[in-house]
């Protein structure tokens, strides 16, 4: 996340001092973002450095100054605000891996290995919904963050029934029996290297 | 106090020799009133077989329903047909409202073929309708109302009068995600007043609602999730939350 780009946004509205930023942020961001006034402090000093916010005060980041954005900054929050965040998966998404793995380990029953990761995930969603039931029609932002926590475990939760529903498409096989097929060109799927 | 709806060693097979289908094996299911449970599973796990049991529209092969205390197995067909009109609610995907009647002719209709006269059975479903956030959508035709608002109607319909059970099956497959949403709020609400609540689906957003996941797969219930712990177990250390 980017808490340099987040507070260039909240000077788009106006001059603002380090602490009322914190306040701000933590608000805007439904208060599940924690955020320390260090962290701002030092992140509005390199702003100042590469000229993206100036400083009304006497110089240097403490609470008496008040902070502007400048035009270079404005150019850059709304370059970053269109920008699509990196779509590429993780490297090595750890469940997908512990799946694969999953499937060569002799004794492992695979329909019950899902099914724990799909537990824990929907027990997570159901804490999510709780959470959610309980905001008030006001806290939009919270909603939003909580969605899209929601959306992201779902699609988890998706992947988990698809491999089974899949698996069970199968011909039994035995681990001994190795990779069904060997891949005979090194392709590449999203940027990751097969 | 007993449970609303319990299920016990509950089997149904469909057919018999090489066409033998085995819907459920020997499934234990207990539902408190209060409760909201979801039943989770893929098409053919035998979600929509238990739901019809449960509200006595089928029959068990072997296994006992036990509805508010009574054994089905126990009650003539008649005593059967009356548990099921009046304590039993379901919620269709399709919301399955019928066509020539207005909102509150829809929800008071179930009241009034168990005896209840008109205008009784009309005031207890304005009321309803009232609580649901509908009551000026009440002499509206489903062909007036939106999908989501047609939901409502159902649900209302679902819970008037007495009924202390309510069977849902994907209530929310038709509607989009903020009306399905408003759906789930209504059928949490419905068990916060005490009703027990079963709704099957295979959709973890809609089952997360829920106060407990069932999960079943091929005619078993292999699994279930534990009680929330509240939602504080998701914020990060040091959030206000």
């Amino acid at each position: 996340m980017s808490i340099r780009h987040a507070l260039l946004a909240l000077l788009s509205e106006g001059p603002k001092y380090g602490l009322q930023l914190r306040q701000e942020f933590e608000s805007r961001t439904g208060e599940v973002w924690p955020l320390n006034v260090g962290q701002v402090y030092t992140t509005l000093q390199r702003l100042e450095r590469d000229g993206l916010v100036e400083s009304e005060g006497s110089g240097g980041a403490g609470p008496q100054n008040a902070f502007t954005i400048t035009s270079t900054g404005s150019d850059e929050l709304n370059v970053w605000l269109r920008t699509p965040p990196d779509v590429v998966p993780p490297p090595r998404d750890e469940l997908v891996i512990k799946v694969l793995v999953a499937m060569r380990v002799p004794g492992v029953n695979l329909p019950d290995l899902l099914q724990a990761h799909r537990r824990h995930l929907v027990q997570a969603m159901q804490e999510y919904t709780h959470l959610k039931s309980d905001i008030a029609e006001g806290e939009v932002e919270l909603s939003l963050v909580v969605d899209s926590e929601l959306f992201r475990i779902e699609a988890i939760v998706r992947w988990l029934d698809t491999t089974e529903a899949r698996l069970k498409r199968l011909p039994a096989r035995t681990a001994s029996q190795g990779p069904t097929a060997t891949p005979r060109v090194h392709r590449k799927i999203a940027g990751v290297r097969r | 106090m007993s449970p609303a709806v319990e299920l016990r060693q509950v089997s149904k097979v469909h057919g018999s020799g090489p066409t033998e289908v085995h819907a459920l094996r020997e499934v234990d299911l207990s539902v408190r009133s209060g409760e909201l449970v979801a039943v989770m599973g893929p098409s053919g796990s035998g979600k929509s077989t238990l739901l019809t049991i449960a509200g006595t529209l089928e029959e068990p092969t072997s296994g006992d329903v036990i509805i508010a205390g009574h054994q089905l197995s126990r009650l003539s067909r008649n005593d059967r047909a009356r548990l099921r009109r009046r304590s039993i609610g379901y919620v269709f995907q399709d919301f399955n409202l019928l066509a020539g009647l207005t909102a509150v002719e829809n929800v008071s209709l179930p009241l009034e073929l168990d005896g209840v006269r008109a205008k009784v059975a009309q005031a207890a479903a304005m009321e309803v309708l009232a609580k649901l956030g509908l009551a000026e959508r009440a002499t509206r035709y489903p062909d007036e109302l939106s999908g989501g608002e047609s939901q409502r109607v159902a649900i209302a319909r679902a819970v008037v009068g007495e009924r202390r059970l309510l069977l849902a099956d994907e209530p929310t497959g038709a509607l989009d995600s903020l009306s399905g949403e408003a759906v789930m709020r209504l059928l949490r609400l419905a068990s916060r007043d005490g009703v027990a609540g079963v709704v099957v689906t295979h959709d973890a957003q809609l089952a997360s609602w829920a106060d407990r996941v069932v999960f079943l797969r091929d005619g078993r219930v292999v699994d279930q999730t534990a009680p929330s712990p509240g939602p504080e177990s998701l914020l990060a250390p040091g959030a206000k939350r």
